[in-house]
């Protein structure tokens, strides 16, 4: 097969194994820890069940997107947390919600130009302890303060604050360069592509219906680390973000919560805040074979795009796909498995409505012909991040994890990851089952 | 001069202590020499001061020299030696230039006294300083001015408890009582050192009283002092049971000094050190302390592979006892129970222990996270494939032990070991469901695992030389003392405790009540009474014991009592169910022991009891076990009789200041012994026939151990 970054290099990447700690909506099973610990019991949960051990790893690689000051090399904090050795060295990566995405390819880099042969890569979030800051002004005042010497000086600290000052400052969020936020965007954006307020409520009844099935049928059980949490130490073996219960009805009845009252996007289509963490096990094919393992799957080409963060904020899956498979020589009818991660039912709809679209893919992608209609028997088949919850930094292993286990259990040969993120980029990467 | 070496800083004489090829520096002779040399030829106007300091990685002095102790004749040898190392520490205290102790690493016994000498001390605040007076486990007492310079530093109350405990004080703490000036990181304690004798030669140090309030007015009147002795003194007493004299000599040497100064302190506390190096106590002691230091080391180390990832089936108490010594040495540890939630039960209390450390400020709560992930709870063989080492913590049932084994031969690579930690089971048994027999073991860890410092390993002909030496590594990385015996129903420990525990029943059944016979063994030197180990270890393990042992015990004629098995099927299985030989009581969440629980009187024989002379008491209970371990010499059980002795004082709480059975033989005489056991022999039958080894013994006159 062709792959776009082979350069006469014949190294090539394979996932050994992934998994994540069951996804929590934020105030919940993980409340009181800090994304420190949820990556560190995501990193426990893969590496004490790893063919190696944690210091046969070359690099530790995760991706997070809110960070906290306190730990802002999270993943050399969640690395020596785990009781991965000192030796290993571990950096974060941080590219919106396709943080882990960038983690995984930051490992293929690593292992194809000989740098690695087993990478630890994975993602953690906690939308449960976001930090909140004090104003600028304030800020300003207390850093100051530290300068203070004399009676005086602290007596200047009081000249010109207000009450207002103390006031705390909650991120939002938004775009920085365009200061909407993304469900206002996206709003936009659907109604822009002329995707009903019901479609969307189709998807997402149908995202929450499949997560339950596949959850009760036990297939996402290979890919769930179950997470002891101290100090109680009950252990959440499932996720308790999808809704078995909905129904269209339910999904009717809310009310839009951005654009109001015209909105399509309520806080039933939408991913939820969700606190999570998840790692998979990278490695170079020939270390993993001569070690007796038999990997998930290859990871082949990769790609990243990026658009107007205005007008196509979340429309990355819709670029990226043609992309990759272009790159790659490979048809959309050649992929088995397709993985998208579900940012909005909206958001979705219009990725694979304009992929669908001659228009779009004259005018945007520069192609005589659409990209092609993605069926939807082999699109998410287990869920998504409406369903199964979106930590910001961690969704991008969860998506390859379930595509390597999904061309196992669904006997295909190739597969398709897509994400979109905040800053108008996008990601696809290809996946190739390994037959030992 | 090979210890010490001089250099002079910035008119600072820095003294490096530094035995040339060992790993820690010992007080011996000597050093002791070196330094009186050292100190003669330094003219004191020559030099601003004198820096103490080691040049060692990890210890400042980590003691005196026990082998010399051993060596020297008691008590003369011993009081001399004393005199002449108190001599020297008053020459260093009271030399004309401020001396200084910069100390990283263990300043332990003769170590701290050397720097309690010293005019001001400086340590680092590294996990690794560590101080203290632990003498008294040796039965002795700090005989290098410890018991005159301690109290005069930290005060009367804090000084006794240390040291009639021997317990470790960690920098922040002995900050904080006063016993160092001064905490720095472990680079700058040379630095720190020197500059503190500029200041001394400046400003004149003056130590500020930390004591509290109530110890400076309790330790500044004389008749409130009188309380302190005394008071301290009923409380060693009630511990010890008058078995152990040192704590009382220890307190009438702080006494003296306190009283009637230092002078008449040191030379109390040189008489009494030698002394005390002269009773059986102190020898069975430091015997024990050789016997401990050897069960540390692996002379198979190289013939062992390596262990990185440990699987443990089982999250109960045990299971969880494993893991938690495992992931504390840095071992990766799979806690496999039939649950994950029963599993994550496992590794909560492991957690809670690490968070106790944590609030004690010993360990971060970094440290604490790490240390806990290494233990990974589940509820399925995934992962097991790179284990080198299964340690099984199941129930105690022969097929379900040997279907587990299969399950983890097929879940295991090659060359994983699988250990059992039965308690009675023959391993051979288990080992006979295997596909790799030779890398079957028994690991017999003892409850509390974390705090129990025994582990009995147990092969059979088959396992490998290999995986013996695996397993022992482990064991020592786990910070246990490692015994290795062979093969055979109860192995050692728990045969040994079988006849003890017999007796104890065939004594209740004869009348006696629980509590007297509990006070009786207390008395003689075990923790607990037979009875409270009754419901400790669980009657319905005695019962599951006893089935086990028949066969062996009714080859030599021995009827062992029924009781366990009928006590069993009562309902009564001790602490566990609330039920034994004790009430129990629900305070602050724990379940404590109460009062004898009357209505088990029925099964021996009604509540009407009668007393029973201490001393026969003791001497059938204590036979029988020591009689048993002869046996298991015997019969090559035991390889030799010093894991003999480790087993039954390390695992079982036999009386320390006795040695161990054999010494306690050795003491006492093999004729005697055998003479005792032939009294009760004619009057209880064949359960107390001696073995023939302790009758050859006896013939011979010879003694069990050479040294």
């Amino acid at each position: 097969m062709a792959d776009q970054s082979t350069n006469g290099s014949q190294l090539e990447a394979v996932i050994v194994d992934g998994g994540r700690i069951p996804f929590q909506r934020s105030g919940t099973g993980y409340n009181d820890l800090m994304a420190y610990d949820l990556g560190r019991l995501a990193v426990e949960g893969i590496i004490s069940r790893a063919p190696i051990d944690g210091g046969d790893l070359d690099r530790v690689i995760m991706g997070t997107v809110i960070q906290d000051v306190n730990t802002s090399n999270v993943a050399r904090e969640s690395a020596l947390g785990a009781g991965i050795p000192n030796h290993v060295p571990a950096h974060t990566v941080t590219q919106a919600c396709i943080s882990s995405n960038q983690a995984v390819t930051s490992a293929i880099n690593l292992i194809k130009a000989g740098q690695a042969k087993a990478v630890l890569a994975g993602g953690t979030e906690t939308m449960s302890d976001i930090p909140i800051r004090f104003r600028k002004t304030f800020r300003q005042k207390l850093l100051e303060a530290r300068k203070y010497k004399s009676i005086s000086d602290f007596l200047k600290f009081f000249k010109g604050l207000r009450p207002s000052h103390l006031l705390p400052e909650i991120p939002a969020i938004a775009e920085f360069s365009t200061g909407e936020t993304m469900g206002e965007s996206c709003d936009r954006m659907a109604a822009h592509f002329g995707i009903s307020r019901q479609e969307q409520d189709e998807y997402a009844l149908r995202s929450h219906q499949l997560a339950a099935k596949a959850t009760n049928e036990g297939w996402l059980d290979p890919e769930l680390l179950p997470a002891a949490v101290p100090p109680d130490f009950d252990t959440i073996e499932h996720d308790n973000t999808f809704r078995e219960d909905t129904s269209m009805e339910k999904l009717e009845k809310l009310s839009p919560a951005f654009i109001k009252p015209h909105g399509t996007i309520t806080a039933g289509n939408s991913s939820a805040f969700t606190d999570g963490a998840s790692a998979s096990l990278i490695m170079e094919k020939e270390a993993a074979l001569q070690k007796g393992i038999t990997p998930k799957a290859y990871l082949r080409g990769y790609t990243y795009v990026a658009q107007d963060p205005e007008d196509e904020l979340l429309l990355g899956p819709a670029y990226a796909t043609p992309k990759v498979l272009d790159a790659m020589g490979l048809q959309l009818s050649d992929i088995d498995v397709f993985e998208f991660h579900e940012a909005f039912a909206g958001q979705i709809l219009t990725v694979l409505k304009t992929l669908n679209s001659d228009t779009f893919a004259q005018e945007k992608l520069d192609r005589d012909q659409k990209v092609g209609e993605i069926p939807m028997d082999k699109f998410n088949c287990w869920g998504g991040s409406l369903s199964l919850g979106h930590p910001f930094g961690a969704t991008g292993v969860r998506l390859v994890t379930t595509a390597a286990n999904r061309l196992h259990h669904e006997d295909g040969e190739l597969a398709l990851v897509a994400a979109c993120a905040a800053g108008g980029q996008g990601h696809a990467i290809v996946l190739e089952r390994f037959d030992g | 001069m090979s210890y010490l070496s001089t250099e002079n800083e910035d008119g600072v004489l820095v003294v490096t202590l530094d035995q040339p090829g060992e790993k820690v520096n010992k007080l011996d002779e000597q050093l002791i020499g070196e330094f009186q040399d050292l100190l003669q030829n330094t003219d004191p106007d020559s030099i601003e001061g004198i820096v103490l300091v080691s040049g060692k990685e990890s210890n400042f002095i980590a003691g005196a020299d026990v082998e010399m102790l051993k060596n020297k004749s008691a008590p003369e040898g011993i009081e001399e030696l004393s005199r002449r190392g108190n001599k020297l520490l008053l020459k260093l205290e009271n030399y004309p230039k401020p001396v200084v102790a910069a100390i990283h690493g263990s300043c332990i016994g003769g170590g701290m006294e050397v720097a309690m000498a010293c005019n001001y001390r400086v340590a680092s605040e590294h996990s690794d300083t560590t101080m203290g007076q632990p003498e008294v486990q040796l039965g002795l007492l700090p005989g290098g001015g410890g018991t005159q310079r301690l109290p005069r530093l930290i005060g009367v109350q804090n000084a006794l408890t240390y040291m009639l405990t021997g317990k470790t004080i960690y920098p922040r703490k002995a900050y904080k009582l006063g016993l160092v000036d001064e905490l720095t990181h472990r680079d700058a304690v040379l630095t720190a050192a020197k500059k503190a004798v500029a200041k001394i030669n400046k400003d004149n140090f003056e130590r500020k009283d930390k004591r509290s309030l109530l110890h400076q007015l309790m330790e500044g009147l004389s008749p409130l002092r009188k309380i302190i002795y005394s008071q301290a003194r009923k409380r060693s007493k009630s511990k010890t049971k008058g078995n152990y004299p040192a704590p009382d000599k220890i307190i009438d040497c702080v006494k003296e000094g306190y009283e009637n100064g230092m002078e008449a302190g040191l030379e109390l506390e040189s008489v009494n050190f030698g002394k005390l190096a002269a009773t059986p106590e102190s020898e069975a002691l430091v015997n024990l302390f050789f016997a401990m230091q050897g069960a540390k080391k692996n002379s198979d180390e190289d013939k062992g592979r390596e262990v990185e990832k440990i699987g443990v089936l089982g999250a109960g108490l045990m299971g969880s006892g494993i893991a938690d010594v495992s992931a504390n040495n840095d071992y990766r540890v799979l806690l496999k129970d039939q649950t994950v939630e029963q599993a994550g039960e496992g590794k909560k209390d492991i957690w809670q222990r690490l968070e106790k450390k944590r609030k004690k400020h010993i360990i971060s709560s970094f440290e604490r996270d790490r240390i806990s992930s290494l233990v990974t709870p589940t509820e399925t063989y995934k992962g097991f494939k790179n284990t080198d080492l299964v340690i099984e913590a199941v129930f105690e049932d022969l097929d379900l032990k040997q279907s587990i084994l299969q399950e983890v031969e097929e879940a295991t690579s090659d060359h994983a070991i699988f250990a059992s930690n039965t308690s009675s089971l023959p391993i051979e048994d288990i080992a006979d469901a295997a596909d790799r027999p030779e890398q079957v073991v028994g690991m017999h860890y003892f409850s509390p695992v974390p705090k129990m410092p025994l582990l009995e390993i147990i092969t059979t002909d088959q396992t490998a030389d290999w995986v013996t030496a695996t397993a022992r590594e482990v064991g020592i990385q786990q910070g246990k003392h490692v015994i290795v015996v062979n093969d055979g129903p109860g192995f050692y420990t728990t045969r040994i405790l079988s006849p003890f525990m017999n007796e104890a029943l065939m004594l209740l059944e004869e009348g006696i009540a629980i509590k007297e016979l509990d006070s009786h063994m207390k008395n003689f030197g075990f923790p607990v009474g037979p009875a409270a180990l009754f419901d400790e270890v669980g009657i319905d393990v005695a019962a599951h014991i006893t089935k086990v042992l028949n066969d062996l015990f009714a080859e030599r004629g021995v009827n062992p009592s029924t009781k366990p098995e009928e006590l069993f099927e009562a309902g009564y299985k001790g602490r566990k169910n609330k039920k034994g030989f004790y009430r129990y009581k629900q305070e602050n969440g724990k379940t404590k022991k109460d009062e004898p629980n009357e209505e088990i009187y029925e099964f021996f024989g009604g509540s009407g009891r009668t007393s029973m002379d201490a001393d026969t008491v003791q001497q059938r209970m204590t036979l029988t076990m020591v009689n048993e371990a002869a046996w298991c010499l015997q019969e090559d059980i035991l390889h030799n009789p010093v894991d003999g002795d480790l087993g039954a004082v390390l695992g079982l709480g036999f009386p320390p200041f006795l040695g161990g059975p054999f010494r306690y033989i050795d003491r006492e005489g093999a004729d005697t012994i055998v003479e005792r056991l032939q009294k009760y022999e004619q009057k209880h039958g064949p359960r107390f026939t001696p073995a023939d080894i302790l009758k050859e013994h006896a013939q011979s006159g010879e003694k069990f151990h050479q040294d």
